[in-house]
C-alpha cells in the first residue's frame, strides 16, 4: 500500500484514504459550448499513458476531501511529489537529472 | 515410546512429554515439539503422499516450508479440515489427526499410479494438446475429469468456524528471519532503542542453528545462543518478537504483510484466540535475513520416499532426535552433506557411502568423514535409486560412464548446494544479480529501503553473516533515526562454512536419457520435460515455466527454480543470466483466505444502513430489499399476501386514499453560498437563477459527455440555499462530482456543499387524502393550493419539530415529502401513520413506488437510463435550459452521434395481450420472422403489472422510438413471440390533473 502526501494536510497517509481522479492539467474551456469536435475530443477523450512520469489528480477522500495533483512514476509506482490543485505543473521535479 | 527411530541422546525435545496422533487412521506417539514430519519419521514412516500428476509415492524432501511432497489434510472436526498442510511445518499436538491426499483407495495402493506407467501421454504441455477434440467431449468428458484430478487435497465443505484478527503496526526496523543473521541484526537495532519487530516463520528462533551442530556463539552452542538472545529481545520494551509468523508479501514503501499462526499448534485452542493474525507493518527500514534453501540432486527416481535433503536429515537428527534411516547413502556436490553424514554416523547410524560428483574436493569435513570410517567416492554419480514405496538402493557410476555398483540403503541424503532466499527482496522490486563464480542469484539493485544479510545475501559462513547482519542492523537503526548504539557484537567462536554446488541435471539424467529425474516434485516436472519445452520452441524462462508448470505449484519452486533454469539454459546453449530468473510473487508461502478477510465477513463485510423508520417497518412485517448499502422496505404484506397482492393493494390505496413511504434514503445535498445559483446553473441542465425561493424544480445532472448522470427534485429555500435531492444509490458519486467541479474547475465560486442525507428523515405522503393527513400536524405553513402549490417547499413545524415540507409527487397524486431531523423521523412517521389511519392510508414499499412512478412515465436513472442516454433520448428536452451557454455536458450533448437520427429513445410499450407482463431486459425486434441472429432495436427497461390501469405496462429504449408511436413491435422470448404496441410513456392520468386532486 502506497503512502501519499496530502499537500493540504501536509502528511503522508495510506493509499486507502485516497481516490485517483484521472489525469491532471487538462483545462476545461471557458467557452466549451463553442468548441470544435476535434478540440472536445482532445479535452474529453484523449489521455496520455506514459511509461514513466505522469501528472494526475487525486482526492483525499477519507481525509480533508480536497482534490490535489501528484507526479507519479508509472514504472516504479513512486510518488515524486504532490501539490495543490490550481498550482502550475512543476517545471522541475525533485531528484530529476539536470 | 515415541518411535523406533528416535535417538534419545540426540535432539532437544523432552522425551517424557509424549503426544498421541494419527495418520490415515493409524495411531502413533510423538513428542511435544515434534512436527508431524519428525514424529512420523521417528516411527519409521516415510511414505506420506502421492504426487500430483503421476501419483508416485512420495516422502519428505525437507524439514521446512520448502516442502513440496509431504502435503497432508489436518482434520480437527467436521468443519475444520485443512488441506495441503506441509507436514514439515505442522507442529504436533496431542490428538492431531492427519490424512494423506491424492490417493485412492489407499496410500500404498493408488489406482491413479497408472498415470506413472502411461506417463509418455502426460509429458510437458500435454493438456494444451490432448483435449482439443472432439469439441463436444470437452464439456461432458474432459473438463469434469480434469477438474476432479486437478488441485490437491479436499476443500472443507462447511463455513469456517474459526475467527481471524488483523493489526496494523509501524516500526523503525523490521527484521525478517530469525536465524543467526536476523537475531544479530535485531540485537544491533534494538540496542539503539528504536522500535524493532523481529519475525520468524518457525515456532522457535534459530534458523539453521537448529541443525548446525558445529556453531558456537558467545561461548554457547548456536541454538542455545539464539534462545538467550530471543529472551533478551523479548524483554525489551522497544522490541516485538513474533514467532510462527511468515512475511508473505513485500509491498510498496516498506509495507510488509505477515501472517502469525496463533493457534494451529494447540490441542484445543480457546475461542478467545484467533486462528491466525494478519500483521500489516510499515517499517522505516527492513532487514532481510531469510536464509537459504538447499537444492536436491536431479537424478533418476530421485523422488522415492527416503530420499531427502541433507540439511533436513540433520534437522531431524540434531533438533528432533530422529534418524531418518539405519543405513543411509549420501549424494552431494558440495561440502554440506558431509556434515549430515558425520552427525548421523556419530549418532550410531550406518553411512553406507558418500558419493561426491566433484573430482578432487578437500577440506576438514571430508577428512573428518574419512576419519570416522565412512566410504567416500569422488567423481561419481548416483544414476538411479531403487525401491518404490521406500528407497532400497542407490546405483553408483563414475560420472563419465563405466561400471555400475548398487549399494543397498534405506535413505539417501542429497545436496546440490544452497539457493539464497531472495523471494522477499525480489518482491520488493529489487533486481537480482547472477554471481557466475558461485552460480547463484543474489540481491543486486535495491528498490526500497531494505538490506539483505547472511545467507540470503550470498554471504558464506556464520561469522561473516553475523558481522554483516550486526552492522546492517545498527545502520538500519541509525537511518531510521537512532542516536546512540551501545551494544556488543555477538562473537562467533566456531562455525561451519560451505558454498558452491551444482545446478541442473546430474550425470545419468542427461539429454540422452529418458529417466524420470524430478526437478519440481510438487508439479511432477522432470529434467526431460524442461528440455522438451525448449525443443518445442519455448525460449524465455517465463514460457518454459508456464509450459512445464515448473515452479508453479504451492511451493513456488523453492527447490526447483534454479535447476529448471540451468537445464533450460543448457538446452538453449545460453548462459544462465541471459535466460533470466522468473519473478517471485507474493505470497512466499500459502496464506489462508481467513487471514486476509479477517473480520470483514458476514454482517461485517459491508456496512448496513438503516433509516430512522426501519424498526417501525420491521415491526409491521415489511419485506426489505438491498439498495446499495441501504435496507429499504420493499412491500408490506398483510394477512398472508404474496408480493403481487401486497403491491396491487398498496398501489390502489395510494391512488384512492393515501400512502406513506419512507424516502429517507434519498441522497440530499445542501448547496449554500452567494454563488449557489451560479453553481447549480453549471452542474445541472436546468436554469436556476430565476427559480424563486420556496419553489422546486426537477433537475438533471449530466456528465461532461452529455449523458444523464443523476436526477432529483431541487428546492430553493432562500436565494443562497438549495436543498438538492439525488437518487439513493447516486448520492456519494454526485457529491464527488460536485466537489470535483467546485474545487478544480469553478474554484472562483463561493459555495459550500454539505451532505445532509443522514440528517433528514423523509416521509412521502401521497394520494388524494395526503393533505388531510398532514395538515392537522403542521404549524406555520399555509397548506392551501395557493399557499403551497405543486413543486414548492416551505419551512415550518410538524409535530412541534422543524420541517422542510416539500409539495411534490413521484406518484402523480397530490403529494408531500416531509423532511424532519432524523432523530424525530420515527415519531413523526408514527404521528402521520395515526392520522393516516383515519383516512384509510397504507404504508407502501419500494415496489409500489416503482409501479406508481412507471404508471406516470417518471424515469429512474440507472434503470431506464444506462449511462448512454441523453436528456433528449429520455424525452426530457424540456428540462434543458435552451438559453444557457454553459453547464457540464452542454458540449458532449452536441456531439454528432448524440444528435443523430435513429438513437434509442424512451417510449411506453403495451402488450397486445394486457395480461402479459414483459421481462425487464427483454430485447425488441421489428420482424420476428427474420433469421437468427435477429436485429435488435431496443430493450425493455421497466415492466410491471399495473392494478390501477388493469393491465401490464412497460418502458423501453427503442431505436427511433418516438417516430414509431402506434407501431407493432415484437419481443421474442423462449416460449414464443410477444406482440407489443409503442405508446407514450404516461399510462395513467395523462393530463396530470390528479396532482391537485
Amino acid at each position: 500500500m502506497l503512502l501519499i502526501r496530502c499537500p493540504y494536510c501536509e502528511e503522508e497517509r495510506p493509499e486507502l484514504e485516497f481516490r485517483n481522479a484521472g489525469e491532471a492539467h487538462i483545462a476545461r474551456s471557458a467557452n466549451i459550448a463553442g468548441e470544435s469536435d476535434d478540440d472536445f475530443e482532445k479535452f474529453f477523450f484523449i489521455r496520455s499513458n506514459p511509461k514513466g512520469i505522469i501528472y494526475e489528480r487525486w482526492r483525499h477522500m477519507h481525509g480533508c476531501a480536497r482534490f490535489f495533483n501528484a507526479v507519479r512514476d508509472t514504472v516504479t509506482d513512486k510518488f515524486v511529489m504532490t501539490y495543490k490543485a490550481g498550482e502550475p505543473k512543476p517545471s522541475k521535479l525533485p531528484g530529476a537529472a539536470k | 515410546m515415541s518411535g523406533a527411530f528416535r535417538i534419545p541422546s540426540a535432539g532437544r525435545l523432552k522425551q517424557a512429554k509424549t503426544a498421541g496422533f494419527s495418520f490415515d487412521g493409524r495411531s502413533y506417539t510423538g513428542i511435544e515439539g515434534d512436527t508431524l514430519a519428525s514424529a512420523l519419521l521417528a516411527n519409521g514412516v516415510h511414505l506420506v503422499g502421492r504426487s500430483f500428476k503421476y501419483h508416485r509415492p512420495r516422502g519428505f524432501l525437507s524439514a521446512g516450508v520448502e516442502e513440496p511432497n509431504a502435503l497432508v489434510q489436518i482434520v480437527r472436526d467436521d468443519a475444520r479440515k485443512t488441506p495441503n498442510v506441509r507436514a514439515t511445518v505442522q507442529e504436533l499436538y496431542d490428538g492431531l489427526a492427519a490424512n494423506s491426499q491424492n490417493r485412492w483407495p489407499s496410500l500404498a495402493f493408488d489406482v491413479g499410479a497408472v498415470n506413472d506407467i502411461a506417463s509418455p501421454m502426460f509429458s510437458a504441455g500435454f493438456y494444451y494438446k490432448t483435449f482439443m477434440w472432439p469439441k463436444a467431449a470437452w464439456k461432458s468428458l474432459y473438463e469434469p475429469r480434469i477438474r476432479e484430478a486437478a488441485g490437491l487435497g479436499v476443500s472443507p465443505d462447511k463455513p469456517d468456524p474459526d475467527h481471524y484478527s488483523s493489526r496494523y503496526a509501524h516500526c523503525d526496523v523490521l527484521v525478517l528471519g530469525g536465524g543467526a543473521a536476523g537475531i544479530a541484526a535485531a540485537l544491533a537495532a534494538a540496542e539503539t532503542g528504536v522500535l524493532v519487530i523481529l519475525a520468524d516463520e518457525q515456532a522457535e528462533f534459530g534458523g539453521s542453528l537448529r541443525f548446525e551442530s558445529g556453531a558456537k556463539i558467545d561461548g554457547q552452542d548456536g541454538f542455545g545462543w539464539a534462545q538467550a538472545a530471543i529472551a533478551k529481545l523479548s524483554a525489551m520494551d522497544n522490541v516485538r518478537v513474533l514467532s510462527r509468523t511468515t512475511a508473505f508479501g513485500y509491498y510498496a514503501q516498506n509495507f510488509v504483510g505477515l501472517v502469525e499462526r496463533v493457534s494451529d499448534h494447540l490441542k484445543a485452542p480457546g475461542h478467545d484466540l484467533p486462528r491466525e493474525r494478519l500483521w500489516q507493518v510499515r517499517a522505516k527500514r527492513v532487514v532481510l535475513a531469510s536464509g537459504a534453501i538447499e537444492r536436491h540432486m536431479v537424478f533418476a527416481d530421485n523422488d522415492r520416499p527416503g530420499i531427502m535433503l541433507a540439511g533436513a536429515a540433520r534437522t531431524f537428527l540434531n533438533h528432533y532426535g530422529v534418524a531418518v534411516g539405519r543405513n543411509v547413502g549420501v549424494y552431494t556436490a558440495n561440502d554440506s552433506a558431509y556434515a549430515a553424514a558425520i552427525d548421523l554416523k556419530k549418532a550410531g547410524v550406518n553411512v553406507a557411502a558418500i558419493v561426491d560428483l566433484r573430482d578432487h574436493p578437500t577440506g576438514p569435513v571430508i577428512d573428518e568423514a574419512r576419519a570416522l570410517g565412512i566410504e567416500v567416492n569422488f567423481g561419481r554419480a548416483v544414476i538411479r535409486a531403487g525401491g518404490k514405496l521406500r528407497v532400497s538402493s542407490m546405483t553408483v557410476q563414475p560420472k563419465n560412464g563405466g561400471g555400475e555398483r548398487t549399494i543397498p540403503v534405506d535413505a539417501i541424503l542429497m545436496s546440490a548446494g544452497w539457493t539464497p532466499s531472495v523471494h522477499l527482496f525480489s518482491q520488493s522490486r529489487g533486481k537480482v544479480a547472477f554471481n557466475d563464480e558461485t552460480k547463484r542469484f543474489v540481491p543486486g539493485t535495491y528498490a526500497q529501503d531494505c538490506v539483505s544479510v547472511g545467507a540470503c545475501n550470498g554471504t558464506d559462513g556464520l561469522s561473516a553473516s553475523v558481522d554483516e547482519a550486526y552492522a546492517a542492523g545498527a545502520k538500519a537503526a541509525k537511518d531510521a533515526g537512532a542516536k546512540i548504539a551501545k551494544g556488543t557484537k555477538p562473537k562467533v567462536d566456531a562455525s561451519e562454512s560451505w558454498s558452491r554446488g551444482m545446478l541442473g541435471a546430474a550425470p545419468g539424467a542427461g539429454p540422452d536419457k529418458t529417466v524420470k529425474a524430478f526437478v519440481d516434485f510438487q508439479n511432477d516436472v522432470t529434467a526431460k520435460d524442461i528440455r522438451q519445452a525448449v525443443h518445442e520452441g519455448m525460449r524465455s524462462i517465463e514460457h518454459v515455466k508456464r509450459f512445464t508448470t515448473n515452479g508453479m505449484a504451492t511451493d513456488q519452486g523453492k527447490t526447483s527454480n534454479m535447476h529448471g533454469l540451468a537445464i533450460a539454459a543448457e538446452t538453449l546453449g545460453k548462459p544462465i543470466p541471459e535466460v533470466g530468473l522468473t519473478t517471485f510473487r507474493a505470497p512466499y508461502t500459502p496464506v489462508t483466505f481467513g487471514a486476509i478477510v479477517s473480520h470483514a465477513r458476514g454482517p461485517l463485510f459491508d456496512p448496513t444502513r438503516k433509516t430512522a423508520i426501519h424498526p417501525w417497518a420491521a415491526a409491521q412485517g415489511a419485506v426489505f430489499e438491498d439498495v446499495g448499502q441501504w435496507k429499504r422496505a420493499w412491500y408490506f404484506p398483510k394477512g398472508g399476501e404474496d408480493m403481487h397482492a401486497a403491491v396491487d393493494r398498496e398501489c390502489v390505496a395510494v391512488r384512492t386514499k393515501a400512502g406513506l413511504f419512507d424516502a429517507s434514503t434519498l441522497g440530499k445535498i445542501e448547496v449554500v453560498g452567494p454563488d449557489a445559483a451560479k453553481f447549480m446553473e453549471l452542474l445541472y441542465t436546468n436554469p436556476w437563477e430565476k427559480l424563486e425561493p420556496g419553489r422546486c424544480r426537477y433537475g438533471i445532472m449530466l456528465r461532461e459527455d452529455g449523458f444523464i448522470y443523476d436526477d432529483g427534485v431541487v428546492g430553493r429555500l432562500t436565494p443562497d440555499r438549495f436543498h438538492v435531492t439525488t437518487t439513493t444509490g447516486g448520492a456519494p458519486r454526485v457529491m464527488n462530482h460536485m466537489e470535483d467541479y467546485l474545487q478544480t474547475e469553478f474554484p472562483h465560486l463561493n459555495v459550500w456543499l454539505t451532505s445532509i442525507t443522514e440528517q433528514w428523515a423523509v416521509i412521502a405522503v401521497q394520494g388524494p387524502k395526503s393533505r388531510d393527513i398532514i395538515a392537522p400536524l403542521v404549524e406555520g405553513i399555509d397548506m392551501s393550493d395557493e399557499g403551497l402549490p405543486h413543486m414548492s417547499v416551505r419551512e415550518g413545524k410538524i409535530c412541534g419539530v422543524p420541517t422542510r415540507l416539500f409539495r411534490m409527487s413521484f406518484t402523480g397524486e397530490r403529494g408531500f415529502e416531509v423532511n424532519v431531523p432524523a432523530d424525530y423521523g420515527r415519531a413523526v412517521w408514527e404521528a402521520l401513520w395515526a392520522e393516516g389511519q383515519k383516512h384509510g392510508a397504507v404504508a407502501y414499499g419500494t415496489e409500489a413506488m416503482h409501479v406508481l412512478r412507471a404508471e406516470k412515465g417518471y424515469i429512474i436513472v440507472g434503470q431506464d437510463t444506462d449511462g448512454t442516454v441523453t436528456p433528449n433520448d429520455a424525452g426530457l428536452d424540456w428540462a434543458v435550459g435552451k438559453k444557457k451557454t454553459d453547464f457540464v455536458g452542454i458540449r458532449g450533448m452536441a456531439r454528432p452521434d448524440l444528435v443523430a437520427k435513429g438513437r434509442k429513445q424512451l417510449v411506453g410499450l403495451k402488450t397486445k395481450d394486457p395480461k402479459v407482463v414483459l421481462e425487464e431486459g427483454a430485447q425488441i425486434v421489428e420482424n420476428p420472422q427474420q433469421a437468427i441472429p435477429m436485429k435488435m432495436i431496443g430493450h425493455v427497461t421497466s415492466s410491471y403489472w399495473s392494478e390501477n390501469c388493469g393491465r401490464s405496462i412497460a418502458l423501453a429504449l427503442v431505436a427511433g422510438g418516438r417516430d414509431r408511436m402506434g407501431d407493432t413491435l415484437y419481443v421474442p422470448m423462449p416460449n414464443g413471440v410477444i406482440e407489443v404496441e409503442v405508446t407514450g410513456m404516461v399510462f395513467f392520468d395523462e393530463t396530470g390533473g390528479r396532482l391537485n386532486g
